[in-house]
């Protein structure tokens, strides 16, 4: 095991804190001179690539633990269609071992830069939401470490409690050390794209009321900056996955090698960048974004294209220079339609310009107790941390979200207090309960915790 | 813990019946905000108009020359109330007509303002280094910067009580505990009523407003109002008959 004192923040640069980092296997940790040596009494927690955007991965004078993979760290079950996949491997490193074997992962986010244990921690959602569920929906089993440097595989049946306390746990119930879980089979590693121009909030939401059924994959890009009649105006981007006989129609030449994934890797922005994201830019931005869509138009795009295009920009968030942002994402009920409505309109009113907001409609819970997706629709935004007013805004829209039963996803957290996430979580005492349980002495502990009042 | 704004959860005030740092309170005061403890000799009740509803003040005794106590002190605010994420070092006094020509007078002062600063000082940094974040504000003065004839013995523990102050805040660089140093001019309270005021004099809730915007951005020293840093810069290399002409 190698450890260092190195300062941490979340993917926003904000509320750094100081930790012993340490860099250990799943069976180094297990071992004798393993987990108990490095747990103080401010306790541990695991971070994986930093993608939180606040503090959930970081814990102030007390140890964070990044896991080593092991010696096979990704077994593909073909026959099965499951992947035993270390807790510590990214979605890009899996992506590349498995596209050009024919499959993809369940669920991806807006970046391949997670990594697995950090998916089932958060129980992440993506595109596909709407069709198929969370990250959590999808796994199988899962090896974890315990508080008392015990290792043990878990599954839905045998663990039950621990098991939803764990999918959306924030890693708060014990190390993810493995998690195994469905693969999607696919032919090609292209997707089949619908974008179009949508001019009005309310046009938006009756699209994608309408098309999302006919779409495994769907999200807007909404331009927050717009006001009056083109209040909530959109770029609404849809897909399913392509065949090989898609490919040979529409883009004959990229039908001869399907699955080649092998996406380059592009430049940092470099540290110390000052802020180059002022209002007027980001208003010329969302200008731009929306007329340069056509106002229909049927494509085929890669997997970056299609899911991670801010991949293709490395370390994008110095671009906020040296405050940092925030990214605030919440879900309301789909009966509070018009409180969405209201909060796109306060945002755009309040000309705290917001670039990258994104609107997706969500399917079913997954049955994690501190799972962020429930039916509804989510709304995401970039906000840079800099600017003066904004949390009173942000306090603003807590309220209404809040009191439409909606709630705030934790791994983009980092301005939330006790209250609103007492609020967001009805089983949020449940929850503590099993993690006490299993976790009587406070092992596991982070700065989100404390915040939160979650430990 | 402070959340993306920089925003604290929870603030100690050394000095708990302090004008400036009651300001401070008010300024940082927002909706992340639950606790506030004002130590003060006595510990008896002393209360903040206007905090949020949500924010709980609680008084305690803390006597700035009980230097044997700040240690314990510190660890039983810490096993009440959690990780303090800002602490305002806000007590010091004057002294009085006799402070410049007494010496137990003097002696005196220098026991408060500097070796209780000092001691309380290193209590609260040895727990922030050990959560690994929060931030030491010193209430500091620009008497310190460059002493006058009139009440050197007072700049004499101010200047010792900053320098402690930077000299920590180096210390603790790569802890994740911060030290920020604040310098205000002549302020309008308690603490100076009946005084004639001094060029640039400003109010608690000037300071407090340096105060708050030095933390969000993370400065190691502000001065209040921030004109006075140039100022200073001059006035420290005038030449002595000058300095001397200009203290009166």
């Amino acid at each position: 095991m190698e450890s260092e004192q190195r300062v941490l923040t979340g993917w926003g640069r904000t509320a750094p804190t100081v930790a012993t980092v340490v860099r250990a296997t799943a069976d180094e940790l297990s071992s004798d001179e393993g987990l108990s040596t490095i747990v103080g009494d401010r306790g541990a927690i695991a971070r994986g690539l930093g993608r939180s955007y606040g503090d959930p991965a970081q814990n102030g004078g007390g140890a964070v633990i990044e896991l080593m993979p092991g010696s096979e760290p990704i077994r593909l079950d073909a026959a099965a269609g499951i992947a035993h996949v270390d807790a510590g491997v990214s979605l890009d490193v899996l992506l590349r071992e498995i596209v050009p074997q024919g499959w993809f992962v369940p669920v991806t986010p807006g970046t391949r830069f997670v990594t697995v244990g950090g998916a089932v921690a958060s129980d992440i959602h993506g595109k596909g939401h709407h069709a198929d569920g969370s990250f959590g929906a999808h796994v199988v089993r899962m090896g974890m470490l315990f508080a008392d440097g015990t290792r043990r595989s878990i599954t839905a049946g045998t663990d039950p409690d621990l098991w939803w306390a764990t999918i959306g746990g924030m890693g708060l119930t014990g190390v993810i050390t493995d998690v195994s879980f469905r693969v999607i089979p696919v032919e090609t590693r292209h997707f089949v794209v619908e974008t179009r121009r949508v001019p009005h909030f309310d046009e938006l939401v009756e699209a994608m009321e309408t098309s999302d059924r006919n779409y495994r994959y769907s999200v807007a890009w909404i331009d927050l900056v717009a006001t009056g009649k083109h209040l909530g105006r959109s770029v609404l981007s849809m897909g399913n996955h392509a065949t090989v006989d898609d490919l040979r129609e529409m883009k004959p030449g990229l039908a001869e090698r399907p699955l080649d994934f092998d996406p380059r890797s592009f430049p940092d922005v470099p540290p110390g960048f000052p802020n180059v994201l002022p209002r007027p830019a980001v208003r010329a931005f969302n200008e731009l974004w929306y007329r340069k869509t056509p106002k229909q138009h049927h494509g085929i795009e890669s997997i970056t294209q299609f899911f991670h295009p801010l991949d293709m920009v490395g370390q994008w968030t110095r671009l906020y220079g040296s405050h940092g942002f925030l990214q605030y994402q919440f879900v309301v009920p789909f009966d509070a339609v018009d409180t969405m409505r209201t909060i796109v309109a306060r945002i755009a009113d309040e000309g705290h310009a917001s670039f990258l907001a994104v609107l997706k409609r969500f399917g079913a819970e997954s049955g994690g107790l501190l799972s962020f997706p429930k039916p509804g629709w989510t709304l995401t935004l970039d906000l840079p941390a800099g600017v003066g007013g904004l949390d009173s805004l942000l306090t603003e829209l807590d309220t209404l979200v809040l009191g439409v039963g909606g709630r705030h996803y934790l791994a983009k957290d980092s301005f939330a207090t006790p209250e609103v996430v007492r609020a967001g979580y009805p089983r949020l005492e449940e929850w503590k309960a099993i993690r006490y349980g299993i976790d009587p002495h406070g092992v596991w502990a982070s700065d989100q915790a404390r915040r939160l009042q979650l430990i | 813990m402070m959340n993306a704004f920089e925003q604290p959860q929870t603030i100690l005030v050394l000095g708990g019946r302090s004008e400036i740092a009651h300001a401070i309170v008010t300024e940082l005061a927002s909706p992340a905000l639950t606790t506030v403890v004002l130590a003060h000799r006595g510990g008896d009740v002393v209360t903040i108009d206007g905090l949020p509803d949500g924010v709980t003040v609680h008084c305690v005794a803390f006597d700035a020359i009980d230097h044997h106590t700040h240690e314990e002190f510190v660890a039983k605010v810490v096993a009440e109330h959690g990780d303090l994420d800002v602490v305002v070092q806000a007590f010091g006094q004057l002294g009085g007509d006799d402070v410049n020509t007494d010496p137990v007078a003097a002696s005196e002062l220098v026991e408060v303002n500097v070796v209780g600063a000092v001691s309380s000082g290193l209590a609260v940094a040895a727990r922030l280094r050990a959560q690994g974040h929060g931030v030491l504000v010193v209430l500091s003065s620009v008497a310190g910067v460059r002493t006058r004839p009139s009440n050197f013995v007072y700049g004499a523990t101010k200047a010792g009580q900053d320098a402690f102050a930077t000299g920590l805040g180096h210390a603790l660089v790569g802890s994740g505990a911060r030290v920020m140093t604040v310098r205000p001019g002549f302020v309008r309270s308690a603490m100076t009523e009946g005084m004639d005021e001094a060029p640039f004099a400003c109010d608690p809730s000037d300071v407090a407003e340096a105060v708050a915007s030095g933390l969000r951005r993370r400065k190691s020293v502000v001065w209040a109002p921030g004109m006075l840093r140039g100022v200073f810069t001059v006035l420290r290399v005038l030449p002595g008959f000058l300095w001397r002409k200009l203290d009166r």
